[in-house]
């Protein structure tokens, strides 16, 4: 057997690019200067929504330094595409999802105040930011749509052949039953809310670099981004008609993604288009105002939500009514966020046997709405377990019990919202984070606040989420326009040291070194031995990224694939050396040995055979030590937990502090349990952030982002957070070799419904706005007094 | 930013002769360079004042503690001068932003620019300090005239701030959850000459609230300053605060800056 | 206009003539390459161009680098020495305060700073000194561990592999 205590799988081991990182040694697409370099900028449209009458480039043509400017019709001249959106949904009544074009510049319209107008491209940056200032722009203003609630009434439309700015009005689940279920209700409870719109700062502005090569007719492109191959697809084959092999798109280190570094955008798009116009490398770096005007923002629901129950409080069915923002154009994965993303984890942790959800999408003035950290998964698990929490108080019971009362306990759990659970133990995490948040010691904290004139209060949140995109078939069923497998290559090298090329993506996940440890494991040499490649076309041969926490499941999965491949060869390689059959043969801890004897061969000896394939047996096997697998999922993976918040408010100033936050995750096995609590810690801070402190606001008249910097838009600081205790159960995952789940987006996904039930029983209210600023509290906290 | 002709000079004379036209001190930068980064402010000339050394230091005169123009919030957070004779001052000063902007903001800077909810502004009108500059004096209570407006004429250089011994002295803010300003800063002082209370942050400028100060005037306990009720008139109101929120936020700062100034 | 300004940057002697606009953090990674100073904000808050300059923590992106005439400047780049990583490098490391790693070197500069002002802060004053750093990705947890662990001189490996 293995000697597991050996293995590096499980150990908190540190990080082999912490030493770039901490020396400044990092290269950042910003950081990247290439020979001849231009700079460009981009002018943006100051209005909402306008249609545009003339462009005037002629005066900034002349500006010092100026190379060349392009507008929208430049890129219509050329026949270049628009930004595709990978999801294609349809709507209730069977008509496809509305797709107006997503123009890289603008043509005849802008659309959201930041909407790309034209790119100046000149020799510093300084002046093309100057050149942009001397552009001439007739605007005609039309009234902004900025209210989801009343998009689709209103006089003004988006887009002209969207007259009533809807996208699309989705159904999933059961609606008859749901109705009929209600009818026999004992109980419902009912709460409508907003999940507030996000914008996800990533603290590296969003960048590119674009170089055409005159000699062989291709281009490189440097881009802070989360998936290099699916962003090269879909520029090169959908948007400038160019053949993939002819692009090589590298993502080198990334400074956070959370989901915004995913889509395709208009910037790098125009980058590539423009360095052949000029033939010399291009290069464009958000200024941070930029950004949060252009990155895809998240969240932006306004949702009715309906619980039916019996006299006991079991849950019968669950009814909800969702408007979503799609923004002004859609964005690669907008339209499948609120629905395939969402809808179906409405089932929560509880066998709720009918569940019915509407979707209606909007388009409005703003900046497109996307993925964000959970994508969907938030939203529904704020909308499930906000809910259960107001029915436990509307049943009056203990909020635990009733959850505990309703829970899923047989595996595998069909769904009636379309998953299949696989494996899963709610009551374990209930338990542990019971415990370990002392739950039982609350009253008496409860009292101590009360003593110095503080409210207290506590809340949970029992989450679960469907991650590890994703089986193919399930998605392209579902609208997905493309396969959600991933790829790995192992190789092999002479000196038996190995280097794996994984079309997963790591911007601050660790995968250069849990990928190591999962390889350096399988293959019993030591960590330092493998190195990991990922984020360049050029070296990976394929990948669909990182995002949806899929890293470790799907891509993990597919580099243990190819190191399987890997051991069968060896096998057959150490079987001739040690002249026995390749069936005599098992492997384990680095070494090959025929079964039942002393008679064995390392790892090294291998590989250095394969290279030197000199006592080899060339007639049957090809030399070399390199193979690589694709892996497809058969299911989505499913990690859960229990959270439980406790907060402090100061009714005088409305202020609350979070005095303690437990978090108890089931995520499979853990390869790297230090990196796995990082990725916890950092979610919450995110998910709290929500909660507590961000909100993106467009002023309802003129459109104008009102939260445009880090003066207004609210980013958690070290002391807007407590220390975090945070534990895990297992169930290992049942249909991967890892038996692991995915840990990214969990601490985003459960944690803002855990602080607003918290919240909202220290104030003894039924329902707070998120984020819950201090002078909504405060508000709340007098009308109670 | 717009581009400009730099000046160094090492002396306060010859700042102040520098200074022609269309032309701006810069000295820390912490606000100056970020509105010249943000093209909202823009001057064809820039005298740096940073290499003029008779502008920095701390000493005391009589029982009055005088801070150079150029002297750092860090400076003053660890003055031993300043903690001793006016100790929340060195407390208001070391709450400025954050270190870095502790490290390099100045005292000149910060009063000149009269950001609405700068801190310094409450700790000059709530101590009732005078500007020295290098034409005249002018006392706190006439130096901040409006939104970043002061009585500096054009080219009237600050070379120093006058504030006197103060033992019963506090400032409270709370913070604007984002940018980290005051959203309503208090600073109360029970001087020589009786009680003073300076707001900032709640409106265009600071200013005195007087019902608080004639409320701890009869009773200097944190309980008379939560009972005013402070109108909301012509306070500020956005996403963070509106004007009531504010003007119920006076009332609670104010108090706890008392119960502060009590405990020292 | 161009002024000729001299400093002193990782110990190394610099001089060059700089459009007086130039932020010193423009200069810092522009001219003369040293690309672990990031800029990550335009409003002077996220704290990822953190410096020290004469010795304490300045936002590059908030002065300009006419206003470093003089001075001696250390970068993220002058920390560690001969391959040995100060201390609070190595404590970030060993606590697994980074992630994506692009607040880092301000944050640790100005971690740095934060306890040579305060060698015995308290967790409250390590996380309220931090407030003018913004990290996206770890939640902060881990970003205090390391500052203690560093502040209790127990730091383990300095080296340069794991």
């Amino acid at each position: 057997m293995t000697d597991m205590s050996n293995s590096p799988i499980g150990k908190p081991l540190q990080r082999r690019e912490d030493y770039r990182f901490l020396t400044g040694a990092g290269q950042y697409t910003d950081d990247v200067v290439l020979p001849g370099q231009t700079f460009g900028y981009f002018l943006r449209s100051p209005h909402a929504h306008a249609r545009i009458k003339s462009i005037d480039t002629s005066k900034a043509a002349k500006a010092a330094g100026v190379v060349q400017i392009f507008t929208g019709a430049d890129l219509a001249e050329a026949k270049v595409g628009g930004l595709p959106c990978g999801w294609l949904i349809h709507s209730k009544d069977g008509s496809p999802m509305k797709e107006p074009p997503h123009p890289v510049l603008a043509q005849g319209k802008v659309r959201h105040v930041g909407d790309q107008v034209a790119l100046i491209v000149a020799e510093t940056a300084l002046q093309a930011k100057d050149a942009a200032e001397l552009i001439e722009v007739d605007y005609e203003e039309l009234p902004a749509v900025i209210e989801i609630t009343t998009a689709d009434k209103s006089a003004s439309a988006v887009h002209d052949d969207v007259p009533n700015n809807v996208c699309y009005d989705w159904g999933h689940g059961n609606k008859d039953a749901v109705d009929a279920a209600f009818k026999q209700a004992a109980k419902v409870s009912t709460l409508e809310f907003v999940n507030n719109r996000l914008i996800p700062n990533a603290m590296e502005p969003r960048a590119a670099n674009a170089q055409y090569t005159k000699h062989d007719d291709s281009y490189t492109l440097y881009v802070a981004n989360q998936n290099p191959h699916v962003e090269r697809l879909l520029m090169s084959a959908f948007v400038l008609g160019l053949p993939e092999s002819k692009v090589r798109v590298i993502a080198p280190d990334v400074g956070g993604g959370f989901g915004s570094k995913i889509f395709l955008y208009a910037e790098e798009t125009a980058l590539v288009w423009a360095s052949k116009r000029v033939n010399r490398p291009i290069k464009w770096t958000a200024e941070r105002s930029e950004s949060f005007l252009t990155d895809a923002h998240g969240r932006d629901h306004h949702t009715k939500v309906e619980l039916a129950m019996d006299a006991k409080g079991n849950f019968l069915a669950m009814r909800v009514d969702t408007i979503a923002n799609m923004g002004a154009y859609l964005s690669t994965f907008a339209s499948s966020v609120p629905t395939i993303l969402y809808a179906t984890l409405l089932a929560g942790q509880y066998k709720t046997p009918a569940i019915y959800c509407n979707v209606k999408a909007v388009f409005t003035t703003t900046a497109p709405v996307d993925a964000y950290r959970g994508a969907g998964r938030p939203e529904a698990t704020y909308v499930v377990e906000r809910i259960v929490e107001q029915a436990a108080r509307d049943m009056k019971m203990d909020p635990a019990a009733l959850r505990r009362q309703n829970f899923i306990t047989e595996f595998p759990y069909a769904t009636p919202v379309g998953l299949t659970y696989d494996i899963g133990n709610y009551a374990a995490h209930l338990d542990k984070a019971i415990q370990l948040a002392d739950v039982a010691g609350f009253p008496a904290r409860k009292a101590a606040s009360a003593a110095k004139g503080k409210l207290r209060g506590l809340g949970y949140s029992c989450y679960i989420e469907a991650c590890g995109l994703a089986p193919s078939n399930i998605a392209g069923a579902l609208g997905a326009r493309a396969g959600l497998f991933e790829a790995g290559e192992v190789r092999v090298h002479p000196t038996g040291t190995v280097t794996v090329f994984t079309g997963s993506h790591s911007h601050g996940q660790g995968h250069e070194t849990t990928f190591a440890q999962v390889v350096a494991a399988k293959l019993g040499i030591p960590v330092a031995s493998v190195e990991i490649v990922h984020g360049d076309t050029g070296r990976v041969p394929f990948g669909m990224g990182t995002y949806g926490s899929r890293s470790l499941s799907v891509g993990g999965t597919a580099i243990v694939k190819a190191v399987d491949k890997i051991i069968a060869k060896g096998k057959k390689i150490a079987a001739h050396l040690l002249e026995a059959t390749d069936t005599d043969i098992e492997f384990d801890n680095g070494e090959f040995k025929v079964k039942g004897t002393d008679k064995k061969v390392p790892f090294g000896s291998v590989a250095l055979t394969a290279y030197v394939p000199h006592n080899y047996p060339l007639d049957k096997l090809e030399p070399g030590l390199n193979e690589n697998a694709f892996y497809d999922p058969t299911n989505f993976t499913y990690p859960s937990g229990t959270y439980v918040c406790e907060v402090e408010v100061d009714p005088d100033t409305g202020k609350t502090r979070v005095e303690r936050f437990t978090a108890v995750d089931d995520f499979g096995n853990i390869v790297n349990p230090m990196i796995v609590s990082g990725q916890v810690h950092g979610g919450l801070a995110q998910g709290l952030g929500q909660a507590m402190l961000e909100a993106c606001v467009y002023d309802p008249e003129s459109g104008q982002l009102l939260t445009g910097t880090y003066m207004d838009y609210t980013m958690p600081r070290a002391d807007d957070l407590p220390n975090f205790t945070v534990d895990h159960t297992v169930t290992p995952c049942t249909h991967n070799p890892l038996g692991v789940k995915g840990c990214g987006e969990a601490g985003a996904i459960g944690s803002p419904p855990a602080f607003m039930n918290a919240l909202t029983d220290a104030l003894g209210v039924k329902d707070l706005a998120m984020p819950a600023t201090a002078e909504r509290v405060w508000r709340a906290a007098h009308k109670n007094a | 930013m717009y581009t400009f002709d730099y000046q160094r000079p090492s002396s306060a004379s010859a700042a102040a002769s520098a200074f022609q036209g269309d032309t701006r001190y810069l000295a820390g930068g912490q606000s100056l360079v970020q509105a010249m980064k943000l093209r909202l402010s823009s001057s064809e000339r820039l005298v740096d004042l940073g290499g003029v050394a008779e502008l920095k230091g701390i000493c005391m005169e009589g029982s009055n503690v005088v801070i150079g123009a150029m002297t750092t919030h860090a400076a003053v957070a660890a003055s031993a001068d300043v903690k001793k004779a006016v100790p929340a001052l060195a407390d208001l000063a070391g709450g400025i932003g954050d270190q870095m902007v502790r490290n390099m903001g100045t005292i000149g800077g910060s009063i000149a620019n009269a950001d609405p909810a700068a801190c310094y502004p409450a700790g000059i009108v709530g101590l009732g300090a005078t500007i020295n500059t290098n034409q005249r004096t002018i006392a706190g209570d006439s130096f901040f005239t409006g939104l970043y407006e002061t009585a500096l004429k054009p080219g009237e250089l600050i070379v120093s701030v006058s504030f006197p011994s103060v033992a019963k002295a506090a400032y409270i803010k709370y913070k604007q959850p984002a940018s980290r300003f005051a959203l309503v800063g208090v600073f109360v002082a029970q001087t020589s000459a009786g009680v003073r209370v300076a707001v900032t942050g709640a409106a265009g400028s600071v200013f005195r609230c007087k019902p608080i100060e004639d409320a701890l005037a009869k009773s200097f306990t944190p309980e008379a300053a939560k009972a005013v009720k402070v109108s909301a008139d012509g306070l500020n109101s956005d996403l963070h605060g509106s004007a009531a929120y504010r003007a119920a936020m006076i009332s609670v700062m104010a108090s706890r800056a008392v119960a502060a100034a009590l405990a020292r | 206009m161009s002024v000729p300004i001299t400093l002193t940057v990782n110990g190394k002697a610099v001089t060059a003539n700089v459009d007086p606009r130039t932020l010193l953090v423009q200069l810092i990674r522009e001219q003369l390459q040293l690309t672990g100073t990031h800029v990550g904000c335009d409003t002077a808050q996220c704290g990822a161009c953190t410096v020290h300059l004469n010795g304490r923590a300045v936002k590059s992106c908030s002065m300009l680098a006419v206003q470093a005439q003089g001075a001696e400047v250390t970068t993220i780049e002058g920390l560690a020495k001969a391959g040995e990583l100060h201390p609070m490098q190595a404590a970030f490391r060993e606590c697994h305060g980074l992630q994506c790693g692009f607040c880092t070197p301000g944050m640790v500069m100005s971690a740095v700073n934060l306890l040579k002002d305060k060698p015995n802060a308290s967790e409250t004053e390590i996380r309220e000194g931090l407030e003018g750093n913004i990290c996206r990705c770890t939640g902060y947890h881990n970003i205090v561990k390391s500052i203690q662990l560093c502040q209790s001189g127990k730091v383990g490996n300095t080296g340069v592999a794991v």
